[in-house]
């Protein structure tokens, strides 16, 4: 048996790059969750009323401080029981969004937090309401420094997505795993899914540099 | 309008009436009061200057003004209404948030550190506000903001950002920003203090055209002592926490009778 197959390499690619499409996709989708309840969350912990600012905090400590494959098996195999079916891929970025909606509500709270009182006090003084404030005035500002920060966690998010392997989803890690023991051959997927890994997180980060330095143009206009 | 008499009598008397009046207001941090028993009253159209030593409540009268500040204690009327509370079935309570924001559209206010948003050009930081509360049109801002840019002197400078104008060149979108709400009372706070000296003076003569064309009342915290005796109706001389002397400023700068008054001016006068 040769330690390299060619043709088999050949054979499983498009297994593979089908396998790519369903890890990228619980990726966008994940990080869109992620992004979005984040910045939920970190709004909620900061300028929400006490009753909801302190048990959000808990919460996400909370969730911040467990495994994600906890998560991930908690959301698919605990919420049927109380008659919540999710399919495997939906419950698995859920798990993903949500786990990281508690990393990047940390990054934009440190953005929210580094607005000038200034800011916050012209707004007011036009007599701006709170969702406007908060959409044309707080965020936009907010958003450019972090960018690094939350590309980074889009990064991780990425690396993450073979754990719903643990719930059969069919992306890159799970798809490996079938093709290698129905082949007896595990070299080629695995060195292959690896691969694709590197590729997808090199091209990812160099998306990050382009935006980040493409914020940065249009903020500060120099 | 209406024929109900008692409804029809209060617009006028809000007609006739000063277009501010503070009541016996308290304000304290902690234990430091920083504002004592304040009473002041501002005609319509009516420019005040205040002046005062550092830490005599300056700032904070206007900032309470412009809801920025809690009151603790008195009561601030703006056109005949009270701002920090409201009638309800004849009681007064604390204000809502709907009347705490139809209030603040009468009242407009420039920052010492201009506050403009960096991420906007000088139109855009005009026509946010008049966009989204207001209610205008893109196309209805876009003109406002037009007008106002080339009457503080800024009309080829519509695009640029404020990271690309001067100091004294901010400060006067500031003052067209807060213009394009149409306030009745505007409100400067010490609007020339964070500029290099040759720019004062742009901002200053905006300051009097603004006087001159536009029916608004004006109140201004001010160490341009000078500019203060030429363009105020009256000058309100504050010291801790209370208006410690008042009068025109041909009195207040000529004749102060306090003494307080006199070691000030005379300060102000060796720093020059
Ligand atoms: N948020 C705050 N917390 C605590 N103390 C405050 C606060 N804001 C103002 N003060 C204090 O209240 C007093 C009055 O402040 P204010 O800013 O009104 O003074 P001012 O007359 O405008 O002075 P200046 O000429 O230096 O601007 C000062 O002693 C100040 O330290
Ligand atoms: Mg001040």
């Amino acid at each position: 048996m040769k330690f390299w197959d060619w043709n088999f390499t050949f054979e499983i690619l498009p297994l593979l790059a089908r396998a790519a499409l369903v890890t990228l996709e619980a990726t966008v989708i994940g990080f869109v969750v992620a992004a979005i309840l984040g910045l939920c969350f970190a709004i909620g912990r900061m300028f929400g009323p006490k009753w909801l600012s302190i048990p959000l905090a808990g919460f996400i400590e909370f969730i911040r401080s467990t495994p994600l494959l906890i998560q991930i098996f908690f959301i698919y195999f605990v919420f049927p029981e109380f008659g919540v079916e999710i399919d495997a891929m939906t419950a698995g970025v859920l798990a993903l969004g949500l786990h990281y909606a508690t990393y990047c509500s940390e990054v934009y709270r440190a953005g929210l937090a580094n607005i000038p009182r200034g800011q916050w006090e012209a707004s007011t003084a036009l007599n701006m309401s709170t969702f406007h404030v908060f959409r044309d005035v707080i965020i936009p500002q907010a958003i450019p420094p972090i960018v690094p920060a939350l590309g980074n966690y889009l990064v991780a998010l990425f690396k993450d997505t073979p754990l719903l392997s643990a719930i059969a989803v069919l992306e890159l890690m799970q798809t490996a795993k079938i093709i290698g023991s129905e082949n007896f051959r595990y070299t080629e997927p695995i060195t292959l899914v690896g691969l694709i890994f590197l590729i997808f997180s090199l091209i990812a980060a160099a998306l990050v540099r382009a935006v980040e330095v493409w914020l940065r143009r249009r903020v500060t206009h120099s | 309008m209406s024929t109900d008499p008692s409804v029809a009598i209060s617009p006028v008397d809000e007609r006739s009436g000063p277009m501010v009046r503070f009541e016996k207001v308290m304000k304290s941090y902690g234990s430091l009061v920083v504002l004592n028993d304040l009473d002041l009253e501002v005609a319509r159209g009516e420019k005040v200057a205040i002046i005062g030593p550092s830490g005599s409540g300056k700032t904070t009268v206007l900032r309470m003004l412009m809801t920025l500040e809690r009151i603790d204690r008195g009561m601030i009327f703006v056109d005949g209404e009270p701002l920090t509370s409201m009638n309800r079935n004849g009681e007064l309570v604390a204000s809502d948030a709907k009347h705490l924001r139809r209030m603040r559209g009468k009242i407009g206010m420039v920052f010492q550190h201009f506050n403009l948003f960096p991420h906007m050009s000088a139109l855009k930081n005009c026509m946010e506000a008049p966009c989204t509360v207001l209610g205008l049109s893109k196309m209805e801002a876009e003109a406002r903001g037009r007008e106002l840019l080339s009457m503080v002197g800024l009309g080829d400078k519509l695009f640029h950002y404020p990271s690309q104008l001067s100091g004294g060149q901010q400060q006067r979108v500031a003052i067209a920003r807060a213009l394009a709400m149409r306030p009745k009372v505007m409100l400067f706070d010490e609007v020339t203090s964070a500029l290099d000296p040759e720019l004062v003076g742009e901002v200053l003569n905006v300051i009097r055209k603004i006087a001159a064309e536009l029916d608004v009342t004006m109140l201004m915290v001010t160490h341009q002592m000078g500019f203060a005796k030429e363009f105020a109706d009256r000058v309100c001389f504050f010291y801790g926490g209370r208006i410690c002397e008042q009068g025109p400023p041909e009195k207040i700068f000529v004749s102060p009778e306090n003494e307080r008054t006199r070691q000030f001016l005379r300060a102000c006068l060796e720093a020059t």
